[in-house]
């Protein structure tokens, strides 16, 4: 069944901005190779953790919002267990309440709400 | 001087008034609580970073189980503390 997903993953902070985007790209061509169509692509940028995660205390969030076969979600979530440039992930699946969220969030001029605390 | 049999108090005792609690989702018609906003959630935990009940916040069921699992979601991807000392 095709459902509305979003997954928020964390990268580590030693990588450079190029390879951030290097990374992101090479998802993004996953989650495409998956049969995904992809509605949002958010860079939230480095962000203080509120906890250390193997132990460093900052970390790139990226956001992805897509359409997809729900038994596909396992794929990409493996690869990024395996992949150790990722410290964190979570993927959700999105209702029809959280769907309306996020478009009035696109609509209202794009990511007001997580850029509050952006600078680490 | 007061008369005998009159009971008088130097300050004014205080009668706790109980204001009307309300959900604030309800009122304003809050459908979905988002995990990523960080900031927002902190309403929801105490200064150790536990949630707060219920009894306390004013939520209705249906939207403390939202709230919740949005703090949990947010703990997990390290937006909200596990623990925490003196958060606010």
């Amino acid at each position: 069944m095709i459902n509305r997903y979003e997954t928020v993953f964390i990268l580590t902070p030693v990588l450079s901005d190029d390879q951030v985007k290097e990374t992101v790209k090479k998802y993004e061509a996953t989650l495409k190779g998956l049969g995904a169509k992809i509605t949002l692509n958010d860079n939230w940028g480095l962000r203080k953790l509120a906890y250390p995660i193997q132990k460093k205390t900052t970390g790139f969030y990226h956001l992805f919002e897509y359409e997809l076969e729900g038994a596909e979600i396992a794929k990409l979530e493996l690869d990024m267990k395996r992949d150790e440039k990722i410290m964190r992930f979570l993927s959700v699946r999105m209702d029809k309440h959280s769907i309306a969220f996020a478009e009035s969030r696109i609509n209202r001029g794009k990511k007001a709400a997580p850029k509050a605390d952006a600078k680490a | 001087m007061a008369q005998q049999g009159d009971i008088r108090y130097l300050t004014p005792i205080n009668i706790e008034i109980t204001k009307e609690k309300f959900c604030r989702f309800r009122k304003s018609r809050i459908k979905y609580i988002d995990y990523k906003d960080g900031d927002f959630l902190m309403k929801f935990v105490n200064d150790q970073g536990k949630l707060l009940p219920r009894r306390i916040t004013g939520t209705s069921l249906k939207y403390q189980r939202k709230v919740a699992s949005a703090v949990k979601r947010a703990r997990h991807l390290a937006i909200l503390p596990y623990k925490g000392d003196l958060l606010k």
